[in-house]
């Protein structure tokens, strides 16, 4: 062991920036990060053993403890178990013989939920030790199981387990046609580095990643800062439930994505780029490092880069199981090597980000966008769209449709469009843009995909009248529960306050006074969390909530309080150990004589009169 | 002509450079705050110090005060807010008061005090936590600590050794110390560290002075902490 | 005298150490008595409370026992108060809550130094232990909490007072202690 981790630890410089890197082949490796290795990291980075264990610790996929072989993880967004994720993961859990969270005793298997792998269109989804697993199924099960514990290496497991498909169903200015490789570059350096900011400007185009700040200022922003370095950071995190257009978008339209980074790096003036893939999408990783490789070869990156003195390459970093690091201030701690921890602003990315150096982060869609705007202008980009959006906007769309998948819009597009679209009949609501967004009702089909609208970063998860709001809720809830990053009082414990209550709630222990307990604590998380995780939370419970009242209301007793917690099975082990069963030994959830009624409360000041 | 903001309606001066936090205190306008102190570099974590800024709240340890800002402190609704987010504190973790050393020197329960918090208002979650009472001199109460890093920026930026950090993501944050065994006996840290001392709560304990001053005559049992803390931390402040 | 405000107190899972600190306000007892008249409380001899204004509870939740009389002050208070820290948070008592219920008992009753006869106490007369102690706000809704351990007299004689007088409720800062 000692010499493999020597050998990675020179393969990446004796660099802690590289921290996360590392860690991901010794988890790849060893199933976890032995002590001996945390002993040898902290003398070859030169950094404190803490250090290296507070980044494992907050990272999904990484363990202090043995992980089976076959580290199984199966994904728990909503979508998945629209499509019956629960009962597969049982089957699973019962055919393998392990626990959910838990290692089969022989050490071969783990199994465990993870959060949204970006698969929704293709789910029930997981990773088996870091690659996309799709479609899964009692067949597709069977044979996992058999895979395992016959101990076949991953590489010799049918290639259909693995199959992600792209789901193109509507394409658009964006991804009509494929670009030729450099295209965009030579047309730059053509019209000139700073007639090409001067485009993108024109063009009106704004972040795709959530946020919308305009493309061109944030660029020129950091043009002007006076350093000698400046970094080009592709946020491919994409952790937000319900979003995979980023995926498709890496897996089919990668050249174009990495020519926006390349005319960005031109324009700022940076020499260093990279990309930051979430941990979920190992699976391009290779295909990925590729046609990077092809690009340095066509001269399309590395030194002189089209003969025009530009130096410019891109790195590739992997995450490795945080929702948070999408946050670009969390995202830039990260390829630091460090927890990704977002960062008090000011200062922004743009004055110090990586390193302390003035950075730009855009997201996927945003590069691939400029890439096009490079080669076709600006107006041709702002000709379309709506005032304050120009455009067209990539959706992932998923849920109850007959074809969920990839659709490209012009913004302005209704949601009633989309849902034809698609193929989505009987429709309740929608969730726009991921957890975070906002849940539309029925009533609300005219609304517009706009900035000054629904602004989206393309998560866009459809329910059908079959399904149940509160479910949603739930899941969500527990979601950014299990994604805050700890930080910030308010959301590490908001958070779980949140889970606590809608857990309350749901299983039908809610009196009257939870409801306004709940939407006091929704706006205690919202206004005064650090970062967009926790000021965002609060939503599917917000948004919900004001367009569903009585939903909440049905679920609580007329009573002025009940217990959050269960009462007589609080009684159990008690029960148990004392060998009793006669009445004395249980307890009413609620008093039986019933509790005083919501309408005496708060009781009077004028006492004794 | 020197540059100003208000808060709560009083001018304030500044200097280029100072955290709207400084520039209170500086002014003997106290903000609460648990996770600062003003020799250490910001952290912005706890969010007790939250002030509106024109309208938006800002973390006052960490937000840049600039020419002309409008900051509210001292409003209804932030202090109804700070004592939620106090409790929220208070709930995660195991503060059995009557039982803890600190109590009556303890700035989390001095701060609960200032902002009348009589009770804990959410439900308590009585996490399992451990206490490391390894080494001779210092002790470690995890049940106390609220992650304000002072003791890991102290350790860090004073004491030049790296003994506290903070480990874990969410509500499962908590503090490790640097050694093989994880335990405190096995780490270079010093009685006379500063990390030692500095932490808010009853958190890091050194071992045998804790009822030297019987309760009843401690540090906050008759000053509140925002005097207390203009006293020491700024006692300069409105010269 | 028909108008006395009727005022009723117990201890659940506490130490009757708010008790004690209640009978401290001393001489002001006789002042109280003339304005207030004691239904079921450990100083008296009733073992129901029956519409009261003004309940005290000290302690926190620990069995099905704490249960059931909190829920009788409930119903039978226009004014419930958590007074003290273990009915505020659970008090010393909860520290107990990250030990499993199992364990407590068997070192307790089985396998703990000193124990005679090993047995678990089952009799249909004895209160079963909930597997944590919880404050009374989880069980019932509170409206009025008085921190301390215990609160002190004064804090007891400001609350009565200020309640009896019409006034809302507060404490100071030097009454406000939660030790
Ligand atoms: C919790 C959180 C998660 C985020 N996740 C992503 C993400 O996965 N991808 C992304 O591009 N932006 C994400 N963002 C937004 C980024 O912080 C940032 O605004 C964006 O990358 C900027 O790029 P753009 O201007 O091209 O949108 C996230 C923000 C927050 C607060
Ligand atoms: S809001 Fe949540 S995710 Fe963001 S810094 Fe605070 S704890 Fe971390
Ligand atoms: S650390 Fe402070 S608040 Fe916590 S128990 Fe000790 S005195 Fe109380
Ligand atoms: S031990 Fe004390 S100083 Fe250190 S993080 Fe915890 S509360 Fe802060
Ligand atoms: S004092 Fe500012 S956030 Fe803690
Ligand atoms: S019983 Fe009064 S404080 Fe515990």
């Amino acid at each position: 062991m000692r010499q493999f981790i020597h050998g990675i630890a020179e393969n990446n410089h004796y660099q802690a920036t590289h921290l996360l890197q590392i860690l991901r082949q010794i988890q790849s490796r060893y199933h976890y990060i032995p002590e001996a290795a945390i002993e040898q990291l902290s003398g070859l980075l030169s950094i404190p053993r803490t250090q290296i264990i507070s980044v494992i610790e907050f990272y999904s996929f990484f363990h202090l403890t043995p992980r089976g072989r076959y580290e199984l993880l199966i994904s728990d967004s909503i979508t998945d178990h629209m499509l019956g994720k629960k009962d597969l993961l049982d089957y699973l859990a019962k055919k393998l013989a392990v626990a959910v969270g838990a290692v089969r005793e022989d050490g071969l298997v783990s199994l465990e939920n993870t959060s949204c792998t970006g698969m929704c269109d293709q789910g029930p989804a997981g990773l088996v030790n870091g690659y996309a697993l799709t479609r899964l199924d009692r067949s597709s099960i069977d044979k996992i199981v058999e895979l395992v514990n016959q101990q076949k290496p991953l590489d010799e497991w049918p290639k259909e387990l693995f199959l992600v498909n792209d789901n193109i169903y509507k394409s658009g200015l964006l991804l009509d046609r494929q670009m030729e490789q450099g295209a965009a570059l030579k047309s730059a350096f053509k019209r000139g580095v700073k007639a090409t900011l001067a485009e993108v400007d024109k063009s009106g185009l704004r972040g795709r990643g959530g946020a919308g700040f305009k493309t061109a200022t944030k660029w020129q922003f950091c043009s002007e800062e006076q350093q000698s370095v400046r970094y080009v950071v592709c946020n491919a995190d994409e952790g937000e439930p319900g979003t995979f257009k980023d995926r498709v978008l890496l897996n089919s339209y990668a050249d174009q994505v990495f020519e926006g980074m390349t005319v960005c790096a031109a324009i700022i003036g940076a020499k260093q780029g990279f990309l930051y893939l979430r941990g979920e999408y190992l699976h391009l990783y290779d295909k990925l490092q590729s046609i990077l490789n092809q690009r340095r070869q066509n001269g399309l990156l590395g030194t002189n880069i089209l003969d025009q003195g530009l130096d410019f390459d891109i790195e590739i970093c992997l995450g490795a199981g945080a929702y948070i690091c999408g946050e670009e201030s969390a995202l830039i701690e990260s390829l630091e090597g460090k927890a990704g921890i977002p960062r008090n602003r000011p200062p922004y990315p743009v004055t110090q980000g990586y390193l302390g150096k003035p950075t730009v982060v855009n997201n996927v869609e945003t590069f691939l966008a400029a890439a096009s705007i490079a080669v076709n202008g600006g107006d041709w980009f702002a000709d379309i769209g709506t005032e304050k959006s120009k455009g067209t906007k990539i959706l992932s769309i998923s849920g109850d449709c007959a074809r969920p998948g990839i659709y490209e819009y012009p913004f302005g597009t209704t949601i009633q469009t989309v849902l034809n679209d698609c193929g989505a009949d009987d429709v309740l609501g929608v969730q726009v843009g991921g957890p975070s967004g906002t849940f539309i009702s029925n009533q609300e089909f005219d609304r517009k995909l706009a900035f000054e609208d629904l602004a989206t970063g393309g998560s866009f998860i459809i329910f059908n009248s079959s399904r149940n709001i509160l479910d949603m809720v739930h899941n969500f809830t527990h979601f950014f529960a299990h994604e805050s990053c700890g930080f910030c009082t308010p959301c590490r414990v908001g958070t779980s306050l949140l889970q606590k209550q809608i857990d309350k709630i749901v299983e039908g222990h809610g009196s009257a006074g939870d409801v306004v307990a709940l939407e006091e604590l929704c706006q205690l998380v919202k206004n005064y969390s650090h970062c967009g995780l926790g000021q965002t939370a609060a939503n599917p419970i917000i948004t919900t909530l004001e367009r569903y009242p009585d939903l909440y209301q049905n679920r609580l007793k007329e009573i002025s309080y009940e217990p959050g917690f269960d009462l007589d099975g609080a009684l159990t082990t008690a029960r148990r150990m004392a060998n009793r069963d006669d009445a004395g030994a249980h307890l009413a959830q609620t008093d039986a004589f019933g509790s005083r009624p919501v309408a005496s409360l708060p009781p009077s000041l004028a006492v004794g009169e | 002509m020197s540059k100003t903001i208000t808060i709560d309606g009083k001018v304030i001066p500044f200097e280029e450079g100072q955290t709207i936090m400084d520039a209170a205190m500086a002014a003997g306008v106290y903000i609460p705050h648990l996770c600062h102190q003003p020799e250490f570099t910001p952290h912005g974590s706890c969010k007790l110090c939250t002030v509106k800024v024109n309208g938006r709240n800002c973390s006052a340890c960490t937000f840049p005060a600039a020419d002309g800002q409008d900051v509210l402190n001292h409003t209804e609704e932030l202090i109804e807010d700070r004592k939620k987010i106090t409790q929220m504190l208070f709930v995660e973790g195991n503060h059995f008061c009557p039982s803890c050393e600190k109590t009556g020197n303890c700035q989390l329960q001095a701060v609960a005090y200032h902002l009348n918090m009589l009770d804990n208002h959410f439900p308590l979650f009585y996490p399992d936590r451990e206490v490391d009472a390894s080494h001779d001199e210092v002790m470690v109460d995890h049940n106390r600590c609220i992650f304000c890093t002072l003791c890991v920026r102290a350790s860090h930026e004073k004491d030049g050794k790296d003994v506290f950090a903070i480990s874990g993501r969410g509500i499962h944050k908590h503090l490790i110390v640097n050694a093989e065994s994880g335990l405190l006996k096995d780490t270079d840290v010093a009685a006379t560290d500063q990390a030692a001392h500095i932490c808010p709560t009853g958190a890091i304990l050194i071992k045998r002075t804790g009822y030297q001053v019987p309760i009843g005559q401690r540090i906050y049992d008759h000053q509140q902490i925002d005097q207390v803390s203009l006293a020491t931390e700024h006692p300069k402040h409105g010269e | 005298m028909a108008n006395k405000i009727r005022v009723a107190t117990t201890s659940l899972a506490g130490c009757f150490g708010c008790h004690m600190s209640f009978l401290d306000i001393d001489e002001r007892m006789l002042q109280l008595a003339e304005v207030v008249e004691f239904d079921r409380s450990p100083i008296t001899d009733i073992e129901h409370c029956t519409n009261c204004d003004i309940g005290l509870i000290e302690g926190g939740v620990c069995n099905s026992e704490n249960v059931h009389v909190l829920r009788e002050f409930r119903n039978n208070c226009k004014i419930l108060v958590a007074v003290g820290a273990c009915a505020i948070n659970g008090g010393l008592p909860a520290m107990r809550n990250h030990i499993p219920l199992e364990e407590c008992l068997n070192e307790a009753y089985l396998d703990g130094i000193g124990v005679e006869n090993p047995k678990i106490p089952s009799d249909i007369e004895l209160p079963l232990l909930l597997d944590q102690v919880h404050p009374i706000h989880e069980i019932v809704k509170i409206d009025y909490y008085l921190p301390g351990c215990p609160p002190s007299a004064d804090v007891f004689w400001k609350f009565l007072t200020d309640l009896i007088e019409g006034r809302e409720p507060s404490l100071p800062y030097e009454l406000v202690h939660y030790d």
